[in-house]
C-alpha cells in the first residue's frame, strides 16, 4: 500500500489536556505528524486542529477512527477538496538585496514583514508546495531563519 | 444542596447505585475516606494492594456487568493501580477509578506524592479527567459512569486533588448526560444488514466468530438464538467462552493460538466469516496475510476503530451487538436454510473426530487438564471462574466446561499475572450465589497473594486451584519449543509452603498429590465456605496443545510435541 500526505482537521472540545491527548494517540500508535496547527474556534468552546500526517490507506482510515473515538472529539475532516495554506517567515541579513527579495516574495503571495538595521523579515503565505518553491528560492539570499507555521486548510464547498 | 467535594463522591456511588468499593486509602484521598467511614450507602473492600483493589473491581464487573469502583490514594497508589487500568482497558471492562491527587496549589511542584497521574492514565484508560473544582465534579461523576458502561465500555479515571475533596459546593447530580462529542452509534446501517444477511444465505461454508463484545453487549443470549437459527457453526475467542454453552453441538471451542483444532480449520476454509464482537487480536489470527482467506468477512461492532483495523471488512456493521442482532435474526428467519450448510458442518465434524481436544490422562502424576475437567463435573454451572495468566489460563479455557457468559473472568488482552485472586473475590462479591474459583500457576498466584487477608476479612470465600508445575510453565514450555530447553529462570523449584501460607492468613490450605485427595479437599473447600488455597501437585512438563506458534497460520498447527 502507497504511503500518501494527508490533511486532516480536528475539531475539538477546548478542554485540559486535550491536545497531549491528540499527539498521545500519534505517538502511541506510531501514526506521524508531520506538522500539526491549533488554534480555537471564535465564538465556541471548541479548538481546530490541522494535521498533515502520511500513511497508508489503512493508516490513515485508522487515524480518523481513532481520533473520532477520544471522548473529545467533535469533528474529524478528512479533506477532500479543500484550499489549504501555509505560513513562512524568513530572516535575511540586511546585506541582501532589499528589492530582489521583495519581488521573490510577492511571486508567493507575500511582503516585507519588517526590516530593523541588521536584518529583513519577510511573509509568505501559500499553498504548502510554494511555500516549499519559495524557501527553495530564498535559499541564495542567505537566510539565517526560517520559520514555518504548519499547514491550515478549509474545505471549498 | 452545599457539600465537599468528598461528600459528592459518596452521593454519586449511591445516586449510581455502586454496591461496593475496593480501595486502598492515603494521605491525597482522607476526605473522601473520612466521608466513607460516615456512610452507610455501600461497602468499602480494604484490598491489601491497589492494583488488587482495580483487579477485583474488574472482577466484579465482568461478573456482573456493572460498573466497578476502585478508589487509590496518589503517587504510589495510583501508579499501583495503573497494571489494573491497563488489564481493564484492554479487555473493555467498565470500570470508575478515582485518584486523590495533591492540591491543586502544589500540582506541578513535584510535592510529596505527586505524579502526573492522568498523564500516565490516558495512555491506558478510555477516558481520564483531573478534576479543577468541586462545582464540576458532580457532572464528571456523572460522565464517568456514563463513559465507562456506554459504547465500548472501558475504565475512566478521575484524579481529585486533595483541596477539591474539601471545597464546598453546590451539589446537583445530572440526571442525564449530554456530551455532543460522544455519541456512540447504537443502530446499525440496515442497508448493511441486509446485505449481510443476503451473504449468509449465499454462503456455503460460514462461521460465527465470537468475540468478548457479545459479553460486554450482554447478547448471548441473541446469539444462541441466532446460532439456532442458522445451524452455522460458531467458535469463541478466549473473552467471549460461555456465550454458547459447552455441550452446544455447533460450538466448535476455542480459536486461536491454543484453539481446537476444528475451530481453527473452520476459520481457515470458511467462504464467510460472522464476527460478532472480536477484535482480530494477533493471538487469534496467526499470521493476518494467510487469515480467512477464503472468507468474506461480516464485522459487527460497537467501536467503528475496531472494524478493518487489521483485516479487509467486507460487511462492516457499527452498532450495539443487542440492537443489529435484533434486527438481523427475524431476516434470517424468513429466509435462511440451515440445511444448507449440512455438508460444512459434516466436514468439521470430521475434523474433530480427527484431532478432538485431547490429553493423555496419567495414573501416575495428576494432569493439569484433568483438574480443571473434574472441577467441571463437581461445581459446573455452580462456579464463576477466574484464572491467572499462563498455561493454567489456556487449560481452563480449553476444558472447563462453561455455560452461561461471564462465568469466565480473565485477563486476555494484557495476560496479566496476578489478576485472578482479587477478580475471583470482586465477582464472589458480584455474583455471591456462584461458588468463586480461580486456577492459578504457582508464579501467579504470588503476584496478589497478600489478597488472601482482604478475602478472609471480608469474608468473601475464594478457592484458589494452584496447578502447581514449580515452573513459570508457559514460558518454560515456549523454552522447550524454541529455545533448545534453556529454562532460563523459570524454575520455581523453591516456593513457599502454600498450605501455612494459606493458614497464616487465617484461611485453609491443602496440598493435594492424588486425584481422591483433590476431591476431598474441593469439597471441604466449598462445603465449609472458606478462603481456600489447594496447592495440586500437577505434571511438570505438560504442554498446551494444540499451539499455533506466533506468526503461524491457523490451519497449520503444532498438535503434538516430540521430543
Ligand atoms: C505480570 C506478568 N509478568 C510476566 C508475564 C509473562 N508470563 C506469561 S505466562 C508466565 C508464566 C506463568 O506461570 P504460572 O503462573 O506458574 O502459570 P503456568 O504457566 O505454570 O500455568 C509468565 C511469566 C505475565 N503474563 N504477566
Amino acid at each position: 500500500m502507497k504511503n500518501e500526505r494527508r490533511v486532516i482537521s480536528v475539531i475539538v472540545k477546548n478542554e485540559h489536556s486535550v491536545l497531549s491527548r491528540i499527539t498521545g494517540l500519534f505517538a502511541a500508535r506510531g501514526y506521524n505528524i508531520e506538522a500539526l496547527t491549533v488554534a480555537p474556534i471564535p465564538e465556541s468552546d471548541m479548538s481546530r486542529l490541522t494535521i498533515e500526517t502520511r500513511g497508508n490507506v489503512r493508516v490513515i482510515e485508522q487515524i480518523i477512527k481513532q481520533l473520532h473515538k477520544l471522548i473529545p472529539t467533535y469533528k474529524v475532516i478528512e479533506h477532500e477538496e479543500m484550499i489549504e495554506k501555509e505560513m513562512v517567515l524568513i530572516k535575511f541579513p540586511i546585506n541582501e538585496s532589499l528589492a530582489n527579495i521583495q519581488a521573490l516574495c510577492e511571486a508567493y503571495n507575500g511582503g516585507i514583514a519588517n526590516v530593523s538595521s541588521h536584518h529583513i523579515i519577510t511573509m509568505v503565505a501559500d499553498e504548502p508546495k510554494r511555500v516549499k518553491h519559495f524557501i527553495e528560492a530564498a535559499r541564495r539570499f542567505h537566510p539565517e531563519e526560517i520559520v514555518r507555521g504548519g499547514v491550515v486548510a478549509m474545505e471549498r464547498e | 444542596m452545599q457539600m465537599s467535594g468528598a461528600r459528592m463522591v459518596i452521593e454519586a456511588m449511591r445516586l449510581e447505585g455502586v454496591d461496593t468499593v475496593f480501595g486502598y486509602p492515603g494521605g491525597a484521598i482522607m476526605n473522601v475516606y473520612d466521608e466513607i467511614y460516615k456512610q452507610n450507602d455501600f461497602k468499602h473492600i480494604l484490598t491489601r494492594h491497589e492494583q488488587a483493589a482495580v483487579h477485583a473491581a474488574d472482577g466484579y464487573a465482568r461478573a456482573t456487568g456493572k460498573v466497578g469502583v476502585a478508589f487509590v490514594t496518589s503517587g504510589p497508589g495510583f501508579t499501583n493501580a495503573v497494571t489494573g487500568l491497563a488489564t481493564a482497558y484492554m479487555d473493555s471492562v467498565p470500570l470508575v477509578v478515582i485518584s486523590g491527587q495533591v492540591p491543586l496549589s502544589l500540582i506541578g511542584t513535584d510535592a510529596f506524592q505527586e505524579i502526573d497521574a492522568t498523564g500516565i492514565s490516558r495512555a491506558c484508560t478510555k477516558h481520564n479527567y483531573l478534576v479543577r473544582s468541586a462545582a464540576e465534579l458532580p457532572r464528571i461523576l456523572k460522565e464517568a459512569f456514563y463513559i465507562a458502561a456506554s459504547g465500548r465500555p472501558g475504565p475512566v479515571h478521575i484524579d481529585i486533588p486533595k483541596d477539591v475533596t474539601a471545597e464546598m459546593a453546590e451539589f446537583v447530580y445530572p440526571d442525564h448526560v449530554d456530551i455532543p462529542t460522544y455519541r456512540p452509534t447504537t443502530k446499525g446501517n440496515i442497508r448493511q444488514i441486509k446485505k449481510a444477511v443476503e451473504a449468509i444465505c449465499e454462503a456455503k461454508r460460514p462461521v460465527f466468530y465470537l468475540g468478548g463484545g457479545v459479553i460486554h453487549a450482554d447478547a448471548a443470549e441473541l446469539v444462541r438464538e441466532l446460532v439456532a437459527l442458522t445451524q452455522i457453526p460458531a467458535v469463541e475467542t478466549l473473552m467471549a467462552r460461555g456465550t454458547l454453552r459447552h455441550d452446544d453441538p455447533l460450538l466448535l471451542g476455542m480459536v486461536g493460538m491454543h484453539g481446537s483444532y476444528q475451530a481453527n480449520m473452520a476459520m481457515s476454509e470458511a467462504d464467510l466469516m460472522i464476527a460478532l464482537g472480536p477484535r482480530f487480536d494477533d493471538r487469534v489470527t496467526g499470521k493476518l496475510s494467510e487469515f480467512a482467506k477464503h472468507a468474506r468477512i461480516i464485522h459487527v461492532d460497537i467501536d467503528p476503530s475496531s472494524i478493518g483495523k487489521l483485516v479487509s471488512v467486507d460487511y462492516p456493521i457499527v452498532g450495539d451487538l443487542k440492537e443489529v442482532l435484533a434486527v438481523m435474526t427475524p431476516k434470517l428467519k424468513e429466509r435462511v436454510d440451515p440445511a444448507r450448510y449440512e455438508a460444512w458442518r459434516k466436514i468439521l465434524a470430521r475434523y474433530n473426530e480427527i484431532h478432538p481436544m485431547r490429553y493423555e490422562d496419567s495414573d501416575e502424576v495428576i494432569k493439569p487438564q484433568w483438574v480443571i475437567q473434574r472441577v467441571g463435573e463437581l461445581l459446573g454451572e455452580r462456579a464463576v471462574v477466574s484464572t491467572d495468566v499462563g498455561q493454567h489460563q489456556m487449560w481452563t479455557a480449553q476444558f472447563y466446561p462453561f455455560s452461561y457468559p461471564r462465568q469466565l473472568i480473565t485477563s486476555g488482552g494484557l495476560g496479566t499475572m496476578g489478576f485472578g485472586f482479587p477478580a475471583a473475590i470482586g465477582a464472589k462479591r458480584g455474583r455471591p450465589d456462584k461458588i468463586s474459583v480461580n486456577f492459578s500457576g504457582d508464579g501467579s498466584i504470588l503476584m496478589n497473594i497478600q489478597e488472601l487477608v482482604t478475602a478472609v476479612e471480608s469474608r468473601l470465600p475464594v478457592v484458589n486451584i494452584i496447578l502447581n508445575n514449580h515452573y513459570l510453565g508457559m514460558v518454560r514450555q515456549w523454552q522447550t519449543f524454541f529455545y533448545d530447553k534453556r529454562y532460563a529462570e523459570t524454575d520455581l523449584s523453591f516456593q513457599p509452603d502454600f498450605v501455612k501460607l494459606a493458614e497464616a492468613c487465617g484461611g485453609v490450605g491443602y496440598r493435594v498429590e492424588s486425584k481422591e485427595a483433590f476431591d476431598e479437599a474441593l469439597k471441604d473447600a466449598v462445603d465449609k465456605g472458606v478462603v481456600a488455597v489447594i496447592d495440586v501437585v500437577v505434571d511438570r512438563y505438560e504442554n498446551v496443545l494444540p499451539m499455533v506458534p506466533s506468526g503461524g497460520t491457523l490451519y497449520n498447527m503444532m498438535l503434538e510435541f516430540k521430543d
